[in-house]
């Protein structure tokens, strides 16, 4: 493993651009971690969902009474008593989406394989299980639908009857004079399908609670592992029929999340319900069949009838497409991610006129949450094909068709045709970089090599934006009653009695490092040592140091978060030298934090140590004329947006744009499909790094879900509606055999618009799927030429490709057709 | 003459040099005895299909996967679990891991160190492919497991 810096790091003298250790290990490597599965509380009860066998099938009858009868068995919930206690969740769609009842249990119908019908609770893990197979479920089955494709055809089976179909969402997204642009185009290039593949990035933890029931104050705790409290206690309160001040959320080590965890509220209603019901402590902990089964896939996306317009000298100037995304059964965090992906409509170029048909559908299939990449992946994934394609199909080179239309560094900051602000960057000095990273130089004479040894070789290249730190004004973009705009996150600082400096925050990190890029940023305020500084671990709602956005989801906590941190370790330094000013009676400009004190700047002698400072006003307060300040600061970090035209369907949806430019080397069995990395790169540009060491983790973490999502995870349905990957058995993750060797590189362009300059980071772009996809049809070329039209090409799809190129050849098209370039280069 | 099964058993075993005795039900896993019966937590659960080594402790100095094993079978035992790996400081290993950043969330991280505890105890000085096949059976989905192949080896070349 190799990493690489592109240049000198920007920052200065301080802990933020260390690689501090992470105060997290200690305990995490000891065991000591406390995941919510690890709490306990004296009579809590097990509970177990019963869940549907079919993929769509109307409930006749419920019986629990088997159940209730066996010893131990402490209770029961269906989906009645939901539907009478509880309200259907808020909808973030308008209609028809926003028609959609969904409930904490499936009410009347099931609409996918493993819907919770139902719960018992029982005194342990195994009879909770034992007695949910003794819930009697008849149920009548009714059509399925699987195949988004099909979802709008006449004879569809309907999922959801108050949709009047299974539509949910469509809006069409243009921008630029599209039609003019293909008129004065040289070339259109035509590409009828691309598909994105479903998936998502399993977390090892599974989901889970232990939500406990006060009666006497009629609140509810719950101890669980959502990574966004915020948004769950706005679902789940209304639906509840109370104030979200009833529901305290506590979390602290997540084993995981990538945006899987983030819709867990019917669970977690389900058992605040049963919590109520039986007055006691009740214990969720889903098991892996559940989570794959049932827990938040990633989106899954076609990008039909495709036109790209090029001029003669290789500059891409529109495109149009119609995008078919796939939720599942059910909307939860849905349909935003028919506009997260606007975020980075013309990728990383310089498209100024692109029309785009989004139309959502219901399927029975296990509903969608954001997962790593959220939506923009899908949607970048595309862009790079396009690419990769038009390059192949018109003869241009794919580095220079690449530089010639990315945003080049001197339009930064460059305002994107949807009025997006792309920060910073320099992408063809990054391509440059992760192309010397993996020898771009040689890889001709490499795949004469492999050729000798009976071997097809390739490399491909995926370049892609993390946009970080949502407009959630963007929502209105897709349903204008919504009453949601810009972000938001919490950070305390305070000085404690003994002058301990505390941090709490409104994050839910999963492997993040919040605690300890916290402290560095606090450490270099208040002029001490890292070391002094206690970021608490987690999140809990009585720390009042969370709003409504708070969480850890969508590339933003070095922006948000940190920049929550550094404005309450700001407003914590002013009290601090107010205090000290006060003490030595002197101008407060006179006074400075350093090595661990409050001193006069001109005389170190003259120091009052943090100890001091904080006893003042918590314990040794009198005799001053004036109140001291109070050494306890709260900042609610808010970033610069306005709501984005509803019209135009334009503004800036996020604030910062990290990149990432991938690039691998791959060799295929021409026999067999299958096929091996054997060389892989990745570059990485997210502003100032305030930890390099957590950053280059967070890039090899992005780097190993594209790897998987490429090659080998997929949640793949038969035509009945079974998933059949339901397990780990099936769903192969990748494990060390399966990694190739990899270098990294960094680049650093500050961030002009965040107190740190920093940008979010951490979600990548998918820029493995890209770069896998464009390494295989660069391999293939000597093979038939098959453009790659899917983001997961498993071997046997691979094989698919080498046995019938012209199947996917037939997929693209050139006008005028005596410009395609694209036809095989080898023998058939 | 029929027989009827038993529904618990009497266990006698070691955990961590602590010897415990515990009537357990006969189908209780191993994984489950620990956390929940002995508080244990530090071993973990991913997975249903003994596919992801989160649970991975040692059963008389050899790595098993707790998930696959009756608490029945531990009967005259001795366990290393994660929570025993450190005595008075933490073993080479888990220092290893927090200086080549080879965690994350830290999940699988127990499961992880076991493994390649027992690795490092057959072969003091691995290979790069040794480890990879040695840590296989461990899923991480955080790290991409560089990191863990980096810490495991830089303890194999400081002795």
């Amino acid at each position: 493993m190799t990493t690489v810096e592109a240049q000198e790091t920007t920052l200065q003298k301080g802990f933020v651009g260390q690689s501090v250790p992470r105060k997290e290990d200690r305990r995490l490597v000891e065991g000591q971690g406390v995941f919510f599965d690890d709490v306990k509380r004296h009579g809590m009860g097990y509970l177990h969902f019963v869940r549907s066998p079919y993929p769509h099938a109307r409930i006749l009858s419920i019986d629990v009474s088997a159940a209730l009868e066996l010893p131990g068995v402490y209770g029961t919930l269906t989906g009645d008593e939901v539907a009478i206690l509880t309200d259907p969740f808020f909808q973030i769609a308008a209609e028809p989406g926003g028609s959609i009842k969904d409930y904490a249990l499936a009410v009347g119908k099931v609409r996918y394989v493993g819907e919770p019908v139902a719960a018992v609770v029982a005194e342990s893990r195994e009879l909770a299980r034992d007695a949910a197979e003794l819930v009697m479920v008849d149920y009548e089955p009714l059509d399925v639908l699987v195949d988004a494709r099909k979802a709008l055809e006449p004879d569809a089976p309907v999922l959801h009857e108050e949709c009047g179909g299974n539509m949910t969402y469509e809006g069409r997204w243009e921008w630029g004079d599209v039609d003019a642009a293909f008129d004065a185009a040289d070339h259109v290039v035509k590409i009828s399908e691309l598909h994105f593949d479903r998936f998502n990035s399993t977390p090892l933890e599974l989901d889970g609670a232990l939500v406990e029931y006060n009666r006497g104050t009629t609140q509810w705790t719950i101890t669980t592992n959502n990574q966004f409290p915020g948004f769950a206690v706005i679902m789940m309160a209304p639906a509840m029929r109370v104030g979200t001040d009833k529901l305290r959320m506590v979390t602290q080590d997540i084993g995981g999340g990538f945006g899987n965890k983030i819709t867990s509220h019917p669970q977690l209603v389900a058992c605040c319900l049963l919590a109520r019901k039986l007055n006691r402590p009740i214990q969720w902990t889903e098991w892996r069949t559940d989570f794959h089964q049932s827990m938040s896939h990633g989106n899954e996306r076609w990008f039909l009838d495709t036109e790209v317009a090029v001029t003669a000298d290789g500059t891409m100037t529109a495109f149009r497409t119609k995008a078919l995304d796939d939720a599942g059964a059910y909307l939860r965090y849905e349909p935003l991610g028919g506009v997260i992906w606007a975020q980075v409509a013309p990728g990383m170029y310089g498209w100024r006129n692109i029309r785009l048909d989004f139309t959502q559908v219901l399927t029975n299939k296990a509903p969608c949450s954001p997962n790593r990449g959220y939506s923009r992946m899908q949607h970048l994934w595309f862009t790079e094909r396009i690419v990769d394609i038009v390059a192949q199909e018109l003869g241009f080179d794919r580095v220079e068709l690449r530089k010639k239309n990315f945003v080049q560094p001197d339009q930064m900051p460059y305002e994107t045709p949807n009025g997006c602000v792309y920060d910073s960057g320099d992408y063809p000095a990054s391509l440059d970089l992760v192309l010397e990273l993996i020898g771009y130089e040689t890889i001709e004479q490499r795949r004469e090599e492999a050729a000798a040894r009976g071997k097809l070789l390739g490399l491909g290249i995926g370049s892609t934006l993390d946009s970080g730190t949502n407009n959630f004004g963007q929502s209105q973009l897709i349903n204008p009653e919504l009453q949601f705009s810009g972000n938001n996150e919490v950070a305390t600082v305070k000085l404690d009695i003994f002058g301990e400096v505390v941090v709490t925050l409104g994050t839910t990190p999963q492997g993040q490092s919040h605690e300890t890029t916290a402290a560095q940023v606090v450490a270099d305020v208040l002029g001490c040592d890292v070391d002094l500084v206690h970021v608490r671990a987690g999140h809990d709602s009585y720390w009042n140091s969370h709003a409504g956005f708070s969480g850890t989801y969508a590339s933003q906590f070095a922006v948000t978060g940190l920049g929550a941190v550094k404005g309450a370790a700001e407003m914590l330094a002013e009290q601090m030298k107010t205090l000290a000013s006060m003490v030595f009676q002197c101008p407060v400009e006179a006074i400075e934090l350093a090595d661990g004190f409050a001193r006069l700047a001109d005389n170190h002698e003259a120091a009052l140590p943090f100890m001091a400072l904080g006893a003042i006003p918590n314990a040794n307060n009198a005799g001053f004329p004036i109140d001291p300040p109070p050494m306890n600061a709260r900042f609610v970090y808010r970033p610069p947006f306005d709501v984005p035209d509803k019209e135009r369907k334009f503004g800036k949806l996020t604030l910062t744009y990290a990149m990432q430019i991938h690039a691998c080397v791959v060799e295929v069995d021409p026999e067999t499909g299958v096929y091996e990395l054997v060389d892989y790169a990745a570059v990485d540009d997210c502003g100032v790094r305030v930890n390099p060491k957590i950053v280059e983790g967070q890039v090899m973490g992005a780097t190993a879900h594209a790897i998987g999502a490429a090659m080998f995870e997929s949640f793949t349905y038969d035509e009945d509606g079974n998933l059949l990957t339901p397990n780990f058995y099936d769903y192969h993750v990748p494990h060390t055999l399966d990694m190739p060797p990899l270098k990294t590189g960094a680049v650093e362009s500050p961030s002009p618009f965040t107190s740190l300059g920093t940008k979010g980071m951490g979600e990548g772009g998918g820029g493995g799927i890209h770069a896998i996809s464009a390494a295989l049809q660069d391999a293939l070329r000597a093979a038939g030429a098959p453009i790659v039209t899917d983001s997961h090409n498993p071997y046997h799809r691979v094989f698919e490709l080498l046995r019938h190129p012209e199947r996917a050849r037939a997929k693209v098209e050139v006008t005028p057709p005596s410009l395609q370039a694209g036809r095989p280069s080898g023998g058939e | 003459m029929s027989v009827t099964p038993a529904t618990s058993l009497f266990v006698q075993v070691t955990v961590n040099g602590e010897r415990y005795e515990r009537e357990v039900p006969a189908r209780r896993l191993l994984v489950h005895f620990l956390r929940d019966d002995l508080d244990l937590t530090g071993t973990h659960i991913g997975c249903d299909t003994g596919s992801c080594g989160a649970c991975t402790v040692h059963l008389d100095g050899v790595p098993v996967k707790s998930c696959s094993v009756l608490a029945a079978q531990v009967d005259g035992a001795s366990i290393t679990t994660v929570e025993g790996l450190a005595g008075d400081e933490q073993t080479p290993l888990q220092r290893s891991f927090a200086e080549h950043h080879a965690l994350q969330c830290g999940y699988c991280t127990p499961g992880m160190l076991m493994s390649a505890t027992a690795l490092l105890e057959q072969n003091p000085t691995p290979t790069e492919d040794e480890v990879r096949v040695a840590l296989q059976g461990n899923i991480c989905r955080c790290t991409g497991y560089w990191n863990i192949i980096e810490a495991v080896l830089a303890v194999g070349q400081n002795r």
